[in-house]
C-alpha cells in the first residue's frame, strides 16, 4: 500500500536491529545462506538522518544500531545502551552504554559518537527532516566514554525512542567533514548486524554479515535487496525463484498464491500494518462543522464492506488512530456500525432533509454535495472512495471523487486548505504520541492537523501524554484521547490494513509479533542442506 | 566540402534553439506545484518551519527564478550540471553517466532490430500490394502496435521466464556469481537478459516503421520514373531496391531522426518493467521528486538528442537527395 510513505519511517525501522536468542528447534541453526528481497525503490542515502524514504531506513537499520530499539512487543529496550535512568521528573535521561562495541572498521564505539550524532542532527547545516525531537533538548553531554546524558527543557516522553540508529554516527570518520559531502552516504560504516558489500544504483544492494557485531554475527551471510519497480514483475521473479521475500497485495495473497507450488515453497504471513486509512473532513466547512453530520456519515459507511471489497478481508476496522494490537489501544470507544437509518435520522436532526424530493438531501436550499480528494495511483483508496460514494448516495449525499498527483495534492489542496474531504492514510510510529496530528496549535499551513480539529480537552491530554514516562499513566491518557476522537469523528476512521509478506520456506526462525516479522532478521537461518546460495 | 560547410552552419543554428529549450523547460518545470523538499518535508511531523527555510536556502530555491536559471546556465557553460536535490546530493552528471550506457545500448539494439526487420517487411508488403502476405502483415503489425508494451512484456516474462524458464525475467545480469564469470559467459549473460527488453521496446517502432515504409514505397512505385525503369528493361529486383527504395527512404530518415529523443522518454516503461537501471527511470523519479537539477540534466540530454536527431535527418537528406545540397550552395 502506498500510504504516507515518508512519515515516521525512522521509528519503524528501529526494530530491524534486534538481538535475541537462537531458536533451538530443527536441530539448531546453521550459518550461511542469503536472502533476496524485492523492493520497488532504491535507497537514497545511507546516512539515516539525511534520508527520509523507507528503503534507505530499512537498509540503514541493518547497518547501524541505536541506543534503544523496539522489541517484538513494541516495548523500548536497550541496544547500544545497556540501561538508562530517568531523573528530574523525566527531564534528565542518562544512558549507560555497552562496553567493547566496535564499528566495522575496528574503532571503538563511545558516547562521543552519540554526542557527535546529536550535534550533527541539530546543526543548521544538516539537511535532515528529523531534528524536531532533538530541538527539545537543553543540553547533551558525554561525561565519560560509556555514559551519555541528555537534559530536556521539559519532560518529553517520545524522547526516549528518538535515540535510535539515527543519531549514532562514526565520529572518527565524519569529524571535520561536511556531512552532505561524506562518502558514508554511499559507503556506510556502521556497527549493526550487517555491513555494505555492494550497491549498484537502481539495481541491487548487497549486505554481508558483520563479524564485529556486538551481539554476534547474524546466521545469514548475505542480505540482498533487488530493486524491481514493477510489482507484477516482482511477483513473476518470486515465482521464477529470483526472490525470497516480497510483500503481496491482497489479490495476490488470496488468489495467486493458493497454488501447490506456493504452498510447497513459500510461507505466507500476515500481521496488522502500522497504518490506517481514513476519511478526513475539513472541519472549517459548514457541512462538517456539525459533529452530528460526521457521525451520521460514519454510520452510513459500511467499513466491514470496504475491508471485504477492497482488502479482500485482510484488514480490521479502525476505531481510532491506533492499531488494535498496540498496548495503548482502547477497544471501549464509541463505534459506528453500518446503520443507514440512524444516519438519516441524525442528518435530519442537523437539518438535512430531502425537501424537494429529488433524492438528495438539502438544507436552506443547498444540496448536500461535496468532493473527496485522494492521491492518484492508489487503487485501494480509489476503490474505498467508490464504496463510500455508493453508500452515501443511498442516504442522499452526493459525493464526488477526485484523484490528484501527490505533490500537487499536498501543495495546492491540503496546504491551502482547499478541500472538503480527503481519503488518506497515516503511517504509525510505535509511540502513542499524537501531538503533531491533533493538537490545536498544529493547524497552520504545512502542519499536520490540516482538518483543523480543535478541542481544549484533547490538547490538555496530548500535552500530559508527552510529559510522563509512566506507562500505565500514558495508557490511561491515550485511552481517553481515543474516546474523544471516537466521539467527535474528525475523521471517519476506516481500516487498518494487513501486511502480507511471503517468504521462502527455507528460512527458519521467523516469528510474527506485533512488531511484524523483520525485528529478528539476524536470527533467521537456513538449514545447511537447503542453502541455495553458497558464498565463497 | 559543401556538405561540411552545410554541417557547420546547421550546427551553429542549433545553439539558440538549445538555449531556448532549456529556458522553457526550466520555467515550465517550476510551474508544477510542489518543491524538492516536499518529499522529505511534507507530512513529516518532525519537520519544523525553520528547517524548511534552511533547506530551501541550501538548494538556492529562495532566490528569484531567473537567478536560479542563470546560475544553472553558468554551470552548464563549464559542463557542470550541478548536484541532485535528492538526499544523496550526488553530482547530476554522475547519476546520468552511470545509467546512460544501458539505456542507449537497449535503444540502439532495438532501433537496429526495427530497421532490419521493418524496412524489408514494408517493401515486401508494398511490392505485393493487397496480396495475402500484405494482409497478414497488416493485421499482425496493427495488433503489435495496439498491444500495450507492458502487457506484452508481462506475457513474455510469464512464458519464457516462469513457464519455460529459458530467459531471465528482469535485471541486466545474473544476481549471483556474475563477477566470477569469464568474459564470454558475461556476454552471454547480458545477451540473455537483453532479449526481452530489446524485443519489447522494438515492437511499437517495428509496427510504425513498416507501415511508413509500405506507404512510402507504394507512393514511389506509382511514379513515372519507375515505369521508365521498367520500360528500360531493368530487372524488377533492381527496380524495387535501387530505384524505388532509395526514394522511398527519404521520409523514413525524418522519422528515424525524430525517434532519437523518444529513446529516453520511451525507456521509462520497459526500464520499470524489466527493472533496468537506466535513464528513463531516473527521469521519472526526478519528475516525481521535483529534483530540478537531475531533471534539467535529463532534459539537456533529450534536447541534445532531439537536435542531433534533426541534424542527422538533415544530413541524411543531403546525402540521399542532391537537390538539398545544391539548394544550400546556391544560397551563397
Amino acid at each position: 500500500m502506498k500510504s504516507f510513505k515518508h512519515i515516521l519511517v525512522l521509528i519503524l525501522t528501529v526494530f530491524f536491529a534486534a538481538s535475541g536468542v537462537a531458536d533451538a528447534a530443527d536441530g539448531g541453526p546453521d550459518y550461511g545462506g542469503a536472502i533476496v528481497v524485492g523492493s520497488i525503490g532504491d535507497a537514497s542515502n545511507l546516512i539515516p538522518m539525511l534520508s527520509s524514504d523507507a528503503t534507505s531506513h530499512n537498509i540503514a537499520g541493518l547497518i547501524y544500531a541505536g541506543l534503544v530499539k523496539y522489541d517484538k512487543n513494541l516495548e523500548l529496550v536497550g541496544d547500544l545502551a545497556e540501561s538508562w535512568d530517568i531523573e528530574q521528573d523525566g527531564r534528565l535521561i542518562t544512558f549507560h552504554l555497552r562496553h567493547g562495541v566496535k564499528w566495522e572498521d575496528g574503532h571503538e564505539f563511545t558516547s562521543a559518537d552519540v554526542l557527535f550524532g546529536f550535534n550533527t542532527i541539530t546543526s543548521p547545516d544538516t539537511p535532515t527532516a528529523y531534528a524536531g525531537d532533538f530541538l527539545e533538548v537543553e543540553k547533551a553531554e558525554a561525561p565519560d566514554p560509556y555514559t551519555f546524558r541528555v537534559l530536556y527543557k521539559e519532560p518529553f516522553a517520545p524522547a526516549l525512542s528518538s535515540w535510535g540508529d539515527i543519531v549514532v554516527l562514526p565520529r572518527h570518520l565524519l569529524e571535520g567533514v561536511k556531512i552532505t559531502e561524506s562518502s558514508l552516504a554511499r559507503k556506510p560504516v556502521g556497527l549493526g548486524p550487517f555491513r555494505l558489500r555492494e550497491w549498484k544504483t537502481q539495481e541491487k544492494i548487497v549486505l554481508e554479515e558483520s563479524p564485529t557485531y556486538f551481539a554476534g554475527r547474524p546466521y545469514l551471510d548475505r542480505y540482498i535487496m533487488r530493486i524491481i519497480p514493477d510489482p507484477a514483475t516482482m511477483f513473476l521473479e518470486l515465482k521464477a525463484g529470483g526472490l525470497d521475500w516480497m510483500g503481496l497485495s491482497p489479490m495476490q495473497y488470496q488468489r495467486q498464491t493458493e497454488t501447490p507450488f506456493f504452498k510447497k515453497n513459500f510461507s505466507r504471513y500476515k500481521y496488522l500494518s502500522f497504518s490506517y486509512t481514513y476519511l478526513g473532513y475539513n472541519l472549517r466547512h459548514p457541512f462538517f462543522k456539525d459533529r452530528r453530520v460526521r457521525q451520521a456519515i460514519s454510520y452510513a459507511v459500511d467499513k466491514e464492506e470496504i475491508i471485504r471489497g477492497v482488502l479482500l478481508g485482510y484488514g480490521v476496522v479502525a476505531t481510532g488512530p491506533y492499531k488494535p494490537d498496540a498496548w495503548y489501544y482502547n477497544p471501549d470507544v464509541r463505534r459506528y456500525p453500518y446503520d443507514p437509518e440512524r444516519a438519516r435520522s441524525m442528518l435530519a436532526q442537523a437539518g438535512w432533509k430531502d425537501s424537494d424530493g429529488d433524492g438528495w438531501l438539502d438544507r436552506d436550499g443547498q444540496v448536500f454535495e461535496f468532493t473527496v480528494l485522494t492521491n492518484q495511483g492508489n487503487s485501494l483508496r480509489d476503490r474505498t472512495a467508490q464504496i463510500i460514494q455508493y453508500r452515501l448516495k443511498q442516504i442522499g449525499i452526493n459525493m464526488h471523487i477526485r484523484a490528484l498527483e501527490w505533490t500537487a495534492f499536498i501543495n495546492d489542496f491540503i496546504d491551502k486548505r482547499r478541500f472538503e474531504a480527503v481519503i488518506l492514510g497515516w503511517t504509525l510510529g510505535q509511540d502513542p504520541d499524537l501531538y503533531d496530528i491533533w493538537h490545536s496549535s498544529k493547524t497552520a499551513p504545512k502542519q499536520l492537523n490540516f482538518v483543523g480539529y480543535k478541542n481544549p480537552e484533547l490538547d490538555r491530554l496530548l500535552v500530559a501524554g508527552r510529559r510522563t514516562f509512566d506507562r500505565r499513566e500514558r495508557k490511561r491518557i491515550y485511552a481517553k484521547v481515543q474516546e474523544i476522537l471516537a466521539e467527535d469523528q474528525p475523521y471517519t476512521f476506516l481500516y487498518v490494513p494487513m501486511s502480507l509478506p511471503v517468504i521462502h520456506k527455507r528460512f527458519r526462525g521467523i516469528k510474527p509479533a506485533p512488531a511484524g516479522i523483520s525485528y529478528n532478521l539476524e536470527r533467521w537461518w537456513v538449514p545447511r542442506n537447503e542453502q541455495k546460495y553458497i558464498m565463497p | 566540402m559543401n556538405l561540411f560547410i552545410y554541417f557547420i552552419r546547421r550546427l551553429w543554428g542549433l545553439v539558440p534553439t538549445f538555449i531556448g529549450i532549456t529556458l522553457i523547460s526550466f520555467f515550465v518545470m517550476h510551474l508544477a506545484p510542489g518543491e524538492p523538499m516536499s518529499i522529505q518535508a511534507d507530512f513529516n511531523p518532525k519537520m519544523t518551519p525553520e528547517m524548511r527555510q534552511r533547506l530551501r536556502a541550501q538548494y538556492g530555491l529562495d532566490k528569484p527564478l531567473y537567478v536560479q536559471y542563470l546560475k544553472w546556465l553558468k554551470g552548464l557553460a563549464v559542463l557542470d550540471l550541478g548536484k541532485s536535490f535528492a538526499p544523496d546530493r550526488r553530482p547530476v552528471w554522475d547519476k546520468i553517466r552511470e545509467r546512460l550506457p544501458i539505456t542507449l545500448l537497449i535503444n540502439v539494439l532495438s532501433l537496429v532490430l526495427v530497421i532490419v526487420v521493418a524496412v524489408p517487411l514494408g517493401v515486401k508488403a508494398a511490392v505485393r500490394h493487397n496480396s495475402l502476405f500484405d494482409q497478414i502483415t497488416t493485421v499482425l503489425v496493427f495488433v503489435a502496435y495496439a498491444a500495450p508494451a507492458f502487457w506484452v512484456a508481462l506475457l513474455l516474462m510469464l512464458y519464457f521466464g516462469v513457464d519455460l524458464g529459458w530467459l531471465p525475467i528482469s535485471g541486466i545480469h545474473s544476481l549471483m556469481g556474475y563477477d566470477q564469470m569469464p568474459w564470454w559467459q558475461k556476454a552471454l549473460d547480458w545477451a540473455k537478459h537483453l532479449i526481452l527488453p530489446v524485443f519489447v521496446s522494438a515492437i511499437g517502432g517495428l509496427a510504425g516503421l513498416s507501415r511508413y515504409t509500405r506507404s512510402s514505397m507504394l507512393e514511389v512505385m506509382r511514379q513515372d520514373y519507375i515505369t521508365t525503369a521498367r520500360a528500360k528493361g531493368v530487372p524488377e529486383h533492381e527496380v524495387v531496391y535501387r530505384h524505388a527504395l532509395r526514394n522511398a527512404l527519404l521520409p523514413l530518415i525524418t522519422i528515424l531522426g525524430l525517434s532519437l529523443p523518444g529513446m529516453i522518454g520511451g525507456s521509462v516503461i520497459f526500464e520499470s518493467i524489466f527493472a533496468i537501471p537506466g535513464v528513463g527511470q531516473l527521469m521519472w523519479t526526478s519528475v516525481m521528486a521535483r529534483d530540478y537539477p537531475v531533471l534539467m540534466g535529463n532534459l539537456v540530454i533529450v534536447a541534445v538528442l532531439t537536435l542531433v536527431g534533426n541534424l542527422l535527418a538533415d544530413i541524411g537528406y543531403a546525402l540521399a537527395d542532391p537537390r538539398i545540397r545544391t539548394g544550400v550552395q546556391s544560397d551563397e
